[in-house]
């Protein structure tokens, strides 16, 4: 589908791997050119991932020691955005809170789509029975609310960022393979599919170098959407407490407890790890809508 | 048309078994059964002849298959079973609750409704203009803001607000009054996680309104009626709206879908005892039969929105006809 649209030669070459430093720069430039609002996504994105990177340098204090003397200060000079019920510096625990929403967002999204794009490929594929059993299996997966499967996770393997993980790539995995499906299929149907067949070539051969560099482009959809919804839904997992847990640093557990109960005394620890998902989730989904229509201007947001 | 119902109906039934598998198998994966937390939790000391007979009250020392069976049979017949941990029928805990859930789940849908048409209209036909950029930037924060979040916010509009209005802070009730009841205190309740839960479902549905209305109006046959000189909002209404509506049902009723069981952290904000809420303390508590009984629930709900999506498709475009 997108393969053969001009738009996507943009996207292609910066993608593929043998092009020269200047080239691959020309491609970026009028990339940003065409698409500023994406591009903004981009470097906020790059943004938190530096911030997340550099933590132990940029965080003024340290993020897990409580200090009594100092429980509720409003933001100051000192504390720019104040400090929670342990007298922890809101800041730094905002800045290693980074560390755990990219951390998340980029595996899950990662591993979700990815094994995805394998179970679609080789649903397509093979067909027959497989194709149609296969389809029942996700349909069973995307009937399951991810907060059970969440919670389930949690309860057989304990809380821990490990877990987070796996609760939020196994329900991105059927969504994902949905769409590569639809559009392996069509690759399937052409001529140099079955020349390659008629090769000798082996299933794995045929399906690793023939048609998943087909259907690149609805695999980075998908992965770029998911990165937004996997930060979303560590936040949440977080705040219900089957998430990260005290005293690791993450967005959605600032929200938990002490920020609902002082909200009113002490607003800011609620309102900025607030900001700090939405900013986050709103740089990604920019620069995700971005490389949708770069990739693929036909395909509609499906939210 | 009846025949491609049946079908649909049948296939329902493998899906549906395939997720009673899996929440049945998944659900014994979780170390611990009830009888242990009920009578040995919080590290008390229980004789281990007790906890055997509550296991065999409980039928947990029958065989998995024969557990799984009676578990389907039971609800093939229409019979639930009762709860392992309040021992009270599961109709009635559930019953309880859904009537709240599907409250705020309908007034979220209204709320996205009745925003997300009109903007991503006004949206589309303004493109590229500054009504344009505002719509999308509600939306695409909308996509963003956590809706925990948003309903902290609103908590916390409502306290600063009130205060500083009559001078006693006012937080919404927790009790839960059915709307026949006092209409008042159960919209005053409710409207809050409504519209926190609201704005997320209407910026998605707003977006696909956008784009589904944009790709329509650049059809031939919007050319044509402007051509035949028909009025702007006549185009738009009539020929353009009931086209691009199609993908705009099926965000919504997948939202919908999704607002039955995933309630559980706007539940949590505002404090409701919902669904979600007991799903959250069915599993904590090993309450094999509820929680398989609600992610049953669950899963009909979703496959159900999906085949009423399809139907209405045939309802609202003629050209759309199943065999």
């Amino acid at each position: 589908m997108a393969a053969s649209e001009p738009p996507a030669q943009v996207a292609r070459e910066a993608t593929s791997g043998a092009l020269t430093g200047v080239r691959l720069g020309r491609a970026t430039l009028s990339w940003v050119r065409q698409k500023p609002l994406g591009a903004a996504g981009a470097v906020i994105v790059l943004g938190m991932l530096l911030v997340a990177l550099l933590a132990p340098v940029i965080a003024p204090y340290d993020p897990v020691r409580n200090a009594f003397d100092r429980m509720h200060v409003p933001p100051s000079t000192v504390h720019w955005f104040g400090t929670d019920q342990f007298g922890r510096d809101v800041l730094s625990r905002l800045v290693y809170g980074a560390r755990t929403a990219m951390l998340v967002g980029l595996v899950a999204s990662f591993i979700g789509a990815s094994l995805g794009l394998m179970l679609g490929v080789a649903s397509a594929y093979f067909g027959g029975r497989f194709d149609l059993f296969f389809q029942r299996l996700m349909d069973i997966f995307m009937a399951f609310p991810l907060i059970i499967m969440a919670l389930a996770i949690v309860s057989i393997f304990g809380t821990s960022t490990h877990n987070v993980v796996v609760a939020i790539t196994v329900p991105f995995i059927p969504r994902c393979a949905r769409v590569v499906r639809s559009s392996a299929l069509a690759v399937r149907e052409l001529p140099y599919i079955d020349a390659a067949r008629a090769c000798g070539f082996s299933h794995a051969r045929i399906m690793m170098y023939h048609m998943t560099p087909n259907v690149v482009a609805p695999y980075l959809i998908m992965l770029t959407a998911f990165l937004g919804q996997a930060i979303l839904l560590e936040a949440s997992l977080s705040y219900l407490g089957l998430g990260v847990q005290e005293p690791t640093p993450a967005w959605g557990l600032m929200l938990q407890g002490g920020a609902e109960e002082y909200a009113e005394s002490a607003p800011w620890m609620a309102i900025f790890p607030g900001l700090a998902i939405t900013v986050s989730v709103f740089a990604f989904n920019l620069f995700g809508d971005a490389v949708r229509d770069t990739l693929d201007p036909r395909m509609r947001s499906t939210g | 048309m009846t025949k491609y119902i049946g079908k649909r109906l049948l296939l329902m039934i493998p899906t549906l078994l395939g997720a009673a598998v899996f929440v049945f198998l998944l659900m014994r994966l979780i170390p611990g059964d009830v009888c242990e937390l009920r009578l040995a939790g919080e590290g008390a000391y229980a004789d281990e002849k007790a906890i055997q007979l509550c296991r065999e009250q409980a039928g947990l020392t029958k065989s998995l298959p024969r557990q799984f069976f009676d578990w389907v049979w039971g609800m093939v017949r229409g019979d639930f079973g009762v709860s392992m941990w309040t021992g009270r029928p599961i109709i009635y805990e559930i019953g309880l609750r859904f009537q709240l859930s599907l409250q705020v789940a309908i007034m979220a849908t209204m709320t996205a409704i009745l925003l997300a048409i009109p903007l991503g209209t006004l949206s589309a036909i303004n493109q590229d203009t500054w009504i344009d950029y505002g719509v999308r930037a509600f939306s695409i924060a909308g996509l963003a803001m956590p809706s925990f979040w948003l309903g902290i916010l609103i908590i916390l509009a409502l306290l600063i607000g009130t205060q500083a209005l009559w001078g006693t802070p006012w937080m919404p009730p927790i009790q839960y009054t059915p709307i026949w009841v006092d209409p008042v205190a159960n919209l005053s309740q409710l409207v809050w996680p409504a519209l926190a839960t609201g704005y997320r479902y209407s910026a998605v549905a707003a977006r696909m309104t956008r784009s589904a209305l944009l790709e329509v109006l650049q059809e031939d046959y919007i050319r044509t009626a402007r051509a035949k000189g028909l009025v702007e909002h006549l185009i738009i209404n009539r020929h353009a709206l009931k086209n691009a509506l199609l993908p705009v049902v099926t965000v919504i009723g997948i939202e919908f879908a999704f607002l039955i069981g995933g309630l559980v952290v706007t539940e949590q904000v505002f404090n409701l005892n919902g669904l979600g809420k007991l799903f959250v303390e069915s599993v904590g508590n090993h309450d094999y039969t509820l929680t398989q009984s609600l992610v049953m629930l669950v899963a009909f709900v979703f496959i159900m929105t999906n085949f009423v999506i399809d139907l209405i498709y045939a309802w609202i475009d003629p050209r759309i006809r199943y065999r």
